[in-house]
């Protein structure tokens, strides 16, 4: 009743063409990100900032970058926190060395410089595949996060090995308050899910969806495996970059090579499989999962009342949080993007299903 | 059911956001204390001893004064893992309860002591990174809110130098000699480091770096390279399994536990007592007390243990990190009474109870007084001190007990303090602060 498109005729080539063709769809994403920009603040406190809002938005621009990676073409990744770690301390460099750089350079040169590095670790990706692949990324992984603890330039000569941002400025303002910071963050991931979203439904996200469904049957059809796999893995990692100097910079403040180990690569991993591949609606969702049910479950027992030792509170919320990711999966494989989905066909026939 | 489970964690998202935002409402006359602690994962054999000594001074300050000068302590535990995200997590979730907000933070783990600086400042609220964090963070002008009480890294570094140089007959004998030290490979296990290259230097021996990977249970590799350099000594700065594996692995490729020295998080019970008879021998670095009971714990015992409110098993009130977890508290407890002494016996804020850090002050009667006899040596706290102390002693395990096997140690200034300086200066600079000291009205 309320989800139908019936009566919205599509007169011209731009309609067709537009991002969201269905006008419920389009209002309804204009309206939550007014809602994110300007209805959040008026009621945000600190702790939804920094602990909710901040974390999930830049873990979504990473589970995005992932997605675009192995969700859209199909080349399973272990590296994602070690690509994060690129980005970090290629913006800490850069800030650090010359500091007068504007902060949108700083991320845009951790973008690039991961981008880089992705490149250099997606050419075995012409030779292996699957799980050999990843494999070879996890690989890649490991020496990041090597490089990062060992070679005292990039730390710059920390005797702790742990780094720090001082204030950061955006044309003059600073970007202090969690207020702020959040605002930022938002920005960025709406420009960068926007670029996103029209990459992926346009010729090069074809081509990655067409080497992921069969990539024989694809190099037939005359798609270049190089272009399309390294293509792939440069804007997977430029997106990863920018989250891990995100991370690093709004997030942590200061950080050591830890912050970034196997585990990111992992929990970013997990992100877009419980969120759902190949979608970047699930990239947000995946995050926010992952992020929020343990912090959910964790306090959950003081909300109720229930009296409850720390270390009993910490138990249950990992037994209940594995199987909370064991019931989704199993309830829909496809993540939680294609319950969203299974949700609007329903509402498209609602009330008189058939 | 697909439907309705999404919606039901969407409003469980919801509900996450909008209970955090409001904290529950305290009575008036109480002081918030946050506690982070680590009752589960891999440290959790070190954690849980600390912080029931924690738990349990604050309950014995509760039951037996009725409180800090009336004023009654309210604590809330937070299990971080040792996981940095979950720490600052935490500290976010804690630092706005209680009528005046968390009177001080006890991080307990030397990262996220690191990630709670800058926030800290902005929050107004102190850290109390007692034996831990930044060895530069005692530099009160640059690091305001930072308090490594009793004794840094370095600190505890140099006091092991001494004690070998004082083994070998001067400092002057280590010329040529080869120490390693065996690091979890954390910004808490290379702290050490930038001391000993500086004493290296000095003195003419020969350093051996050999970083563990958390959590440590792997070490073969770095032990046969300690065979096959044989350093004449070995420091530890590990942490929680990695000590115990540690040890046996020295039991493994013969290396003598006499020349090993740990650090404090390296020489606790747990981290001896799974290698058995092997740890017999081995050291550590006291800053300040070790193992035991003593005067408190009577009080301990008439008010807590005998009511069946402690939160350890008896036996275990005198193992040293649960000392240390007593002492812990005491220092914040002590803290608060300085700055109410000040600003009224009332609920403080971290601005007010920080300006009683910086102005903390025990002498010898009082830790007496305070049932702290023979634990700790007197404490005063500046602006340009927040460490309050540099002594420390090296204890042995006999392979039942630790034993006090020095004279109190204090590290050598004249090497440390420049390196402060410099190391405080360098922060200052990339933070782009203006050091100076913080005044509290």
């Amino acid at each position: 009743m309320f989800y139908r498109e019936v009566g919205q005729f599509k007169t011209s080539y731009d309609a067709d063409e537009a991002i969201f063709p269905i006008a419920q769809d389009r209002w309804s994403v204009i309206v939550l990100i007014a809602f994110a920009s300007l209805g959040v603040p008026l009621f945000a406190g600190q702790y939804l900032y920094t602990e909710v809002l901040i974390p999930v938005l830049i873990l979504s621009i990473a589970a995005i970058g992932l997605n675009i990676l192995t969700g859209y073409c199909g080349q399973l990744s272990l590296g994602s926190g070690g690509f994060m770690a690129v980005g970090a301390y290629a913006a800490y460099n850069l800030a650090l060395r010359l500091p007068e750089t504007n902060i949108i350079l700083v991320f845009l040169f951790a973008g690039v410089m991961a981008m880089l590095v992705g490149l250099l670790f997606g050419l075995p990706s012409l030779r292996i595949k699957g799980f050999y692949l990843a494999v070879a990324t996890l690989a890649s992984q490991f020496f990041l996060e090597w490089a990062f603890a060992r070679v005292k330039w990039f730390t710059n000569y920390a005797p702790s090995g742990s780094v720090a941002v001082g204030r950061i400025e955006l044309f003059g303002i600073p970007i202090d308050t969690p207020g702020k910071t959040y605002i930022f963050v938002l920005a960025i991931t709406v420009v960068l899910t926007l670029a996103a979203k029209n990459l992926v439904r346009g010729r090069i996200g074809r081509m990655w969806m067409a080497i992921r469904d069969m990539d024989i049957a694809a190099e037939i059809i005359g798609i270049r495996p190089l272009h399309a796999k390294l293509s792939a893995f440069a804007v997977s990692s430029f997106y990863i970059g920018v989250a891990g100097a995100l991370w690093a910079f709004l997030r942590l403040g200061s950080w050591e090579p830890l912050a970034f180990d196997v585990n990111r690569s992992f929990q970013v991993l997990f992100m877009i499989i419980i969120g759902g591949l190949g979608t970047l609606l699930g990239s947000f969702l995946g995050a926010a999962f992952i992020v929020l049910v343990p912090i959910f479950l964790n306090q959950l027992p003081s909300w109720l009342g229930i009296a409850m030792s720390t270390a009993m509170i910490s138990h249950i919320e990992f037994m209940l949080f594995g199987a909370m990711i064991v019931l989704f999966l199993i309830a829909e494989p496809h993540g939680l993007a294609r319950l969203w989905a299974i949700g609007k066909e329903k509402l498209r026939l609602w009330p008189f299903p058939y | 059911m697909t439907g309705k489970t999404m919606s039901g964690i969407r409003v469980g998202i919801a509900l996450a956001g909008a209970v955090a935002v409001a904290a529950p409402a305290l009575a008036q006359n109480e002081q918030f204390i946050p506690n982070l602690v680590y009752r589960t994962g891999a440290y959790a054999p070190n954690g849980v001893p600390f912080a029931n000594g924690i738990a349990d001074y604050y309950r014995l300050i509760n039951e037996r004064d009725g409180g800090i000068n009336g004023v009654k302590i309210v604590f809330e535990e937070c299990d971080t893992g040792y996981a940095t995200d979950r720490g600052v997590e935490c500290y976010e979730r804690l630092k706005g309860k209680g009528p005046t907000g968390a009177a001080y933070v006890i991080p307990l783990s030397t990262g996220i002591t690191f990630a709670l600086t800058e926030k800290t400042t902005v929050d107004k609220i102190p850290i109390i990174s007692m034996g831990y964090g930044r060895s530069e963070s005692r530099d009160g002008s640059v690091f305001q809110w930072n308090f490594p009480l009793l004794g840094t890294y370095w600190t505890a570094a140099d006091i092991i130098l001494q004690h070998i140089a004082k083994k070998e007959g001067g400092f002057d004998k280590l010329k040529g000699k080869k120490i390693a030290l065996v690091y979890h490979d954390s910004p808490y296990g290379k702290e050490p480091i930038a001391l000993l290259q500086k004493r290296a230097q000095m003195h003419g021996f020969e350093t051996l770096f050999l970083p563990v990977t958390h959590p440590g249970v792997e070490q073969k590799a770095t032990w046969l390279q300690i065979r096959q350099n044989r350093p004449d000594y070995v420091l530890l700065w590990g942490w929680g399994v990695m000590n115990s594996t540690a040890i046996k692995e020295a039991v493994a490729v013969g290396y003598p536990r006499e020349k090993m020295y740990g650090v404090w998080w390296s020489g606790a019970e747990p981290d001896v007592r799974p290698a058995e008879d092997g740890a017999k021998g081995y050291n550590s670095a006291a800053l300040q007390h070790t193992a035991g009971q003593f005067k408190l714990h009577e009080d301990l015992k008439k008010y807590l243990y005998d009511k069946g409110l402690g939160a350890a098993k008896w036996e275990e009130t005198g193992e040293i990190l649960y000392v240390r977890g007593l002492i812990n508290a005491m220092l914040g407890v002590e803290a608060i009474r300085t700055a109410q002494e000040r600003f009224g016996k009332k609920p403080l804020t971290g601005e007010q109870v920080r300006w009683g850090l910086e102005n903390l002050d025990i002498s010898a009667d009082r830790i007496k007084q305070l049932g702290f006899e023979g634990e700790l040596r007197p404490i005063k706290v500046s602006c340009a001190d927040h460490e309050g102390t540099r002594t420390g002693r090296i204890q042995t395990w006999d392979g039942k007990k630790w034993n006090i096997a020095s004279d109190w140690l204090t590290s050598d200034d004249s090497v440390i303090a420049p390196m402060v300086k410099e190391a405080a200066a360098k922060y200052a600079a990339e933070k782009k602060l203006t050091p100076g000291c913080l005044v509290t009205n």
